[in-house]
């Protein structure tokens, strides 16, 4: 599978970020929302694997006002499936969910995944009743689908094309309790 | 709706539960429906328990109190995602209805009935339990009161013996 350069792609879709939430499936994306520039707003997951896209959705829920956007990989989106056909069922329309696809689990060896074999998440979120879904392999068509990302006018699905490159890791923090404290304040909520 | 059931929905109400995650189960039928009907809380069916847990850390991070519904064979599904309120310290109140215990007739069900509460402790969560009616309201009350100041895990075992036998 050819496609964008992964650090490239993340760094045009977070670009003039304003009020936009980002919560990172753990491995690459999260070192490629870290490497776009660490935010206050951002989220990353270590672990809890399959987990972004319900945190994304709970989150999306419990403040309407502000955008959310899970950026995360394609094995991760695999690993919680049915978290798309929840997040169908809710439509949230303050929520996006990016899947920087590359086919193949990138912290593992580089392994093949589904998406390497047919699947097509856009397929999936589409028919589970999301609002809109774009797939795009150039970095112009980020550009031109960036504003959906604070709009809130409708449950999306991204997915972005991405060579199976392994850039140089950048590493977010770890801390848990740090970054939840961190995103609680930068949301206006009391630190615990 | 069960004297008990009422009493488990008003120490949500109390407790300020805004968002609740749920995989069906009988003995949840009726708080299901309290709270789908309440435009105060926000109902997620979920496909699987474990989305669940990331849904309330999510409506956490925003500003919202959450609980999670499930059956006990549920449990086996959330293990790994266990790790992720313990990680952060964030409250996550789970209410269990349990199978494969006292008067059960599926065998299927026998296994991960049994090994409901270790697993749960084997996670590093807090388990109370209610086998009679008039015990749930203030066991749930004080589990919701633990799990949301003291920013952890605690679940609340609701036994085969209170729910009743399933009729087949």
């Amino acid at each position: 599978m050819s496609g964008m350069d992964r650090r490239e792609a993340v760094e045009v879709l977070l670009a003039n970020r304003r009020d936009l939430v980002v919560v990172t499936g753990l491995g690459s994306p999260a070192y490629d929302a870290f490497a776009a520039g660490d935010h206050d707003r951002n989220l990353y997951l270590w672990g809890a694997m399959g987990g972004a896209i319900p945190l994304g959705l709970g989150l999306a829920l419990a403040r309407r006002d502000v955008p959310v956007l899970v950026l995360t990989g394609d094995g991760e989106a695999l690993m919680g499936l049915g978290a798309l056909a929840t997040a169908g069922a809710k439509r949230p329309a303050n929520l996006t969910i990016a899947v920087l696809d590359n086919g193949h689990y990138g912290e593992t060896g580089m392994q093949a995944s589904h998406t390497a074999m047919g699947a097509d998440l856009a397929g999936v979120a589409k028919a589970v009743g999301f609002a809109w879904t774009e797939t795009v392999s150039a970095l112009a068509g980020i550009e031109a689908v960036r504003p959906h990302l604070e709009a809130r006018q409708g449950l999306g699905f991204l997915r972005l094309v991405v060579a199976a490159g392994e850039p140089p890791r950048a590493l977010p923090p770890r801390d848990g309790h740090r970054l939840k404290h961190r995103l609680r304040v930068a949301l206006g909520q009391d630190a615990t | 709706m069960e004297r008990w059931q009422d009493d488990i929905f008003q120490a949500m109400l109390e407790a300020r539960i805004e968002q609740v995650g749920y995989v069906p189960d009988a003995g949840h039928k009726a708080v299901i429906r309290a709270c789908e009907a309440d435009p105060g809380i926000e109902a997620t069916v979920l496909t699987t328990e474990e989305e669940g847990i990331p849904l309330l850390v999510g409506a956490y991070l925003g500003g919202q109190r959450g609980v999670l519904l499930m059956q006990s064979s549920g449990v086996g599904n959330c293990i790994n995602l266990l790790g992720l309120p313990q990680l952060m310290g964030v409250p996550l109140p789970m209410l269990v209805t349990m199978r494969g215990e006292w008067a059960e007739f599926n065998g299927w069900q026998v296994p991960m009935g049994q090994a409901t509460r270790p697993v749960l402790e084997a996670m590093g969560v807090i388990v109370y339990r209610a086998d009679r009616a008039d015990e749930v309201g203030e066991i749930v009350q004080g589990a919701f009161e633990q799990a949301f100041n003291a920013e952890c895990a605690v679940a609340v075992l609701l036994g085969q013996k209170l729910i009743g036998r399933k009729r087949w």
